[in-house]
């Protein structure tokens, strides 16, 4: 069994401009671990859309990381309203978000095809009033 | 064209300081919205823009850009300055619109 590099970040809900300070420290992480610019950037779009998504939509939540040999798998875990239409979300150009987020530029619709665009793999499990789990990997 | 070639021309001013500037610009890139910049900036890109936020500089950091420009004599905090040095992002400001400040970028 090869080695798991696992690292797992708290993500505030309540502070807007700290959003994306986990993805910075991952991908200054990977930069560290060398691994090629194109993956670094797709990790960093998707897991910022993310971790975006978890302020704006469910108070923050939790992050984690694994890097093996052959694979990037981000888990985002929060404990917001779920995701009522899964398909609806996916589309982009439909968007929830409130007014405050987008008048920082934000709330374009554009976060969860993102993620998918940018990953070999998402997998969505989401409860109403319970939470919603988001699983990403991209292959190295 | 690299930053410091961009960074002579007397339309712009330099917010940054102390940052490398001999990163090579790929092309110019306009946008206001994040989610869509976040997808498209191309990495190496002079971001050209009038949203003037942290996240701003949070989209600009992980997508690569070379430096930004905020166009259209946009207000531009001085801790976001700050953030800038240190997360070695050149800044720009201008009053000229996004298409014209973007052409200062423009080299094709």
């Amino acid at each position: 069994m090869a080695d798991v590099l696992e690292f797992t970040y708290e993500v505030s809900g309540e502070d807007f401009t700290r959003a994306g300070e986990a993805s910075s420290d991952v991908k200054r992480k990977l930069k560290k671990l060398g691994v090629s610019p194109d993956v670094i950037r797709r990790v960093s779009i998707a897991l910022y859309e993310g971790e975006i998504n978890m302020v704006i939509h469910a108070h923050g939540g939790k992050i984690t990381i694994q890097i093996s040999e052959d694979a990037i798998t981000m888990i985002l875990d929060d404990r917001g309203p779920g995701i009522p239409d899964i398909e609806k979300a996916m589309t982009a150009g439909y968007s929830t978000a409130p007014d405050k987020v987008r008048n920082l530029g934000f709330g374009a619709g554009m976060g969860l095809p993102n993620m998918k665009k940018n990953t070999d793999s998402i997998d969505i499990e989401t409860k109403l009033g319970v939470g919603t789990k988001v699983k990403m990997v991209i292959k190295l | 064209m690299t930053v410091e070639d961009l960074a002579k021309n007397s339309s712009l001013t330099l917010l940054t300081e102390g940052l490398d500037l001999s990163t090579e610009i790929t092309k110019p890139f306009c946008c206001d919205l994040l989610s869509i910049a976040m997808g498209k900036a191309p990495a190496g890109a002079c971001w050209v823009t009038v949203t003037v936020n942290t996240n701003t500089l949070a989209v600009a950091t992980l997508t690569d850009v070379a430096c930004i420009i905020f166009a259209e004599g946009s207000a531009v905090d001085p801790a976001l300055i700050e953030k800038a040095n240190e997360e070695e992002i050149p800044l720009f400001k201008t009053e000229l619109s996004e298409f014209d400040a973007a052409l200062l970028a423009h080299t094709a």
